[in-house]
């Protein structure tokens, strides 16, 4: 394996891996204080056993992400070495407030999950939510700086020398906010699919049957919010991203010749080589409405970007037409959950519905990854958009391939440990919380 | 604003070794600890340090941070000559980190726990040991950034006798902070005695390794000597150090234990003082007699004045909160 490939797939699997840990960590902390606050209103000891049962899985989850996030503020010098020497006194803002936000999670989850009848209770409940803010906090921080490289901003490029360095600038960046908004939804979306989907399944087993009903409203709920705003905040982003990134945009769509107006492509199979894409369907006018608010404004295809500025078209197009096509069909579980609402047939009755849960349990998450693929092949062969390409950022060390297969084989252990936990966790809900009063 | 921000490097470094230090050597106690009474360790461990675990490890995040935003020609010229401990120093904080957690929140006690057990000794080990590596490796003077050949560029700059006899004084620094730590934690007298027991013997090794330690930077050619007995300061830091020793082991023997840690903290930081003090500001010695210093690879004004700027903010958000929870779980339950 040739070192950069394995510096950029050991870069990318770190990254994927840590991602999904990171948005449990970030968005489970709310659904533990909605829970933690009924049990408060209501003195309804499920809530409690609920708050308990999921805070264990925070824990999991945070120590998991936590880990890897610090292997990660290593490995972006241990794998892009000439990238952090100029990239770090400029986009380093978000990463030092980071820090900040990152710390305060720490602290505020150490009294959460031993506070438990040594705090004031309120006191208690306000460590958890300040876990989540916090959390939140820090992936947006996170995604500040990646919209950096996204959106160089903060510093004058002149003859390769990077001047008038201004961080506050650099993290305020154009893309900040789209990226921002749209990696928030969609860990509130992926996350609560992932978790109703578990407490449906559940119920559909016919276990613990109040308990996991409880569960399933409150992180249902959250996810089909998430699911009904993304698409808005999707659509800020392509307006976005037409404007700052149309290599991005193109292959995306896999737009290969500029059009006036240019069709929106569903689907499809990218042939690199003739520049062509067979078998997609095509909506007239629809990506120059996408991308510029008009159907028949101009979208620039790779026609207009040198060849040796092209992203890799098939890997972009794919990821984003699977991101698109499973947030649409999320969107439709979320517009027909609210629907059954209306019904005043109870819950488990609608079993149909609860098995709709149960197929989407990784389906958000397989889109938040795919819309990261979009984002970071997207900008390829860029590290810094327009200013560095990420060959010229790798460490000089040879023998990256060990490395990448070393760190794969922990990764990949980590996720099936991760899974044997989560599963003995919810086999053992019924031993553990059927009893009134459990430690 | 630089004097701030690397006051805050030294204090996030220091703190990474006495409290994050502290948590690794409870893992390297459970190692040297029988069959027997390591399920009793555990518990006292996990009660020491369950709490305030993830914050401790906060402060690595910080000095990390702190290195790449304000110093980035330090940080990148150690990622790249010292690539491979500080790939392992990782492998060990994901394993430990892991499995410690796993151990306690799996919710069927099984067989798995002899393999997380496994786990969080074995990498407590190594990742103390690496850290140590990698703190003698900067100060070795073997790293070579001119070097041709994968061996000296990116081996020899931390296998040398001197950063292999820092990265096991480390190790029992670490056990030895942690025993300490644990007297404090338990109300048996057994198993006070226990961990007295512990930290003397970590006490001897640490006096043992650090004697090797001198010894290696004598055949390295490194001037251990010269910086710890002919600058002031290194030599009363050294002096305090040893001065504090005999007052610590009186205290051991009387079994008084709150001074202990105070004591034990004070004495790290003075072998940290030593030998780091003679070439401050310089970061990493390299191998052609250069340094890199803090002072002269600092990163560009407004950079430094908004890092200093975020690390005043952060620690007037963090200190109370840290201070309160450091408080409400060290009161013993009456």
């Amino acid at each position: 394996m040739d070192d950069f490939i394995a510096a950029r797939s050991q870069m990318a699997l770190s990254l994927g891996f840590h991602i999904i840990f990171s948005c449990i960590g970030m968005v489970m902390p709310f659904f533990m204080a909605v829970s933690h606050y009924k049990w408060l209103k209501t003195n309804d000891e499920v809530y409690k056993n609920l708050t308990k049962a999921w805070s264990k899985g925070v824990a999991i989850f945070f120590a998991t992400g936590a880990v890897s996030g610090t292997m990660l503020s290593f490995e972006l010098g241990l794998l892009w070495p000439k990238f952090m020497d100029h990239a770090g006194p400029i986009f380093g803002m978000p990463f030092s407030l980071e820090g900040t936000a990152f710390f305060i999670e720490a602290i505020a989850l150490g009294f959460f999950l031993y506070g438990w009848n040594k705090l004031n209770k309120w006191f208690h409940w306000f460590t958890g939510m300040v876990v989540g803010v916090s959390g939140l906090a820090s992936g947006i921080l996170v995604v500040a700086a990646n919209a950096w490289m996204n959106s160089p901003a903060g510093f004058d490029f002149v003859n390769g020398q990077y001047l008038n360095i201004d961080p506050i600038q650099a993290m305020f960046n154009k893309a900040w906010f789209s990226q921002a908004l749209h990696m928030c939804l969609a860990a509130f979306t992926a996350t609560g699919f992932a978790v109703a989907g578990v407490h449906a399944l559940m119920i559909l087993r016919d276990r613990n049957k109040e308990f996991h009903l409880k569960a399933f409203k409150i992180a249902a709920i959250f996810a089909c919010i998430g699911a009904l705003l993304q698409p808005l905040s999707g659509d800020i982003s392509a307006k976005d991203v037409a404007k700052r990134q149309p290599a991005k945009l193109a292959a995306m769509e896999a737009l290969y010749k500029t059009e006036k107006p240019a069709p929106l492509l569903i689907g499809g199979i990218v042939n690199e080589k003739d520049k062509t894409v067979k078998g997609a369907i095509e909506i007239p006018g629809a990506l120059s409405f996408l991308a510029h608010g008009d159907f028949s404004a101009e979208v620039k295809g790779l026609d207009q970007i040198p060849e040796n500025e092209h992203p890799p078209v098939a890997i972009t197009h794919y990821a984003f037409q699977i991101m698109v096509g499973i947030g649409t069909l999320l969107l439709l579980v979320s517009l027909t959950y609210f629907f059954t609402l209306f019904k005043k047939k109870p819950l488990t009755e609608k079993r149909w519905l609860l098995k709709l849960f149960v197929v989407a349990i990784p389906l958000g998450y397989i889109a938040l990854e795919a819309g990261w693929v979009v984002t970071e092949v997207g900008r390829q062969p860029w590290i810094i958009y327009g200013i560095m390409r990420t060959k010229d950022a790798v460490t000089p060390m040879p023998g990256i391939a060990y490395s990448f297969y070393i760190f794969s084989a922990i990764y990949v252990s980590l996720s099936l440990i991760v899974t044997f936990l989560l599963y003995r966790q919810i086999k053992m809900v019924p031993v553990l919380y059927n009893k009134p009063e459990t430690k | 604003m630089e004097q701030v921000v690397i006051t805050f490097l030294c204090m996030a470094i220091l703190l990474y070794f006495l409290l994050g230090g502290a948590d690794f050597g409870a893992g390297i106690i459970e190692l040297f600890t029988s069959t027997k009474n390591r399920s009793k360790t555990r518990k006292t461990m996990y009660q020491a340090i369950g709490p305030v675990w993830e914050a401790n490890h906060m402060w690595l995040i910080i000095a990390i941070v702190i290195l790449f935003v304000g110093f980035p020609h330090i940080y990148t010229t150690m990622s790249v000559y010292l690539h491979i401990p500080l790939a392992i120093m990782l492998i060990g904080i994901i394993a430990r980190g892991t499995a410690f957690v796993f151990r306690h929140y799996d919710a069927v006690k099984d067989d798995m726990q002899w393999f997380y057990n496994r786990i969080f000794r074995y990498s407590s080990f190594v990742t103390a040991l690496f850290l140590g590596i990698i703190a003698g490796s900067l100060i070795s003077g073997h790293i070579d950034t001119q070097a041709n050949d994968f061996y000296t560029a990116y081996i020899s700059g931390w296998l040398n006798w001197f950063s292999v006899a820092v990265g096991l004084f480390t190790v029992a620094l670490c056990g030895f902070l942690a025993a300490i730590y644990l007297i404090g934690e338990t109300k048996e007298a057994h198993d006070k005695r226990r961990f007295i027991k512990k930290a003397e013997f970590m006490n001897v090794a640490a006096v043992v390794f650090g004697a090797m330690v001198f010894i290696a930077a004598q055949r390295d050619k490194i001037p251990l000597i010269d910086w710890v007995f002919k600058s002031n300061v290194g030599l009363s830091a050294i002096i305090l150090a040893s001065l504090s020793l005999v007052l610590l082991w009186y205290l051991l023997i009387k079994g008084k234990t709150k001074v202990l840690r105070i004591l034990a903290g004070f004495q790290v930081t003075m072998i940290l003082l030593a030998i780091s003090y003679a070439h401050f500001p310089n970061f990493i010695r390299l191998k052609n007699g250069d340094a890199i210093s803090l002072l002269e690879t600092a990163g560009p004004e407004k950079t430094i004045y908004s890092l200093g700027l975020a690390l005043l903010l952060g620690s007037v958000l963090i200190l109370p909160f840290l201070g309160y929870l450091f408080y409400k779980f060290q009161k013993k339950e009456e």
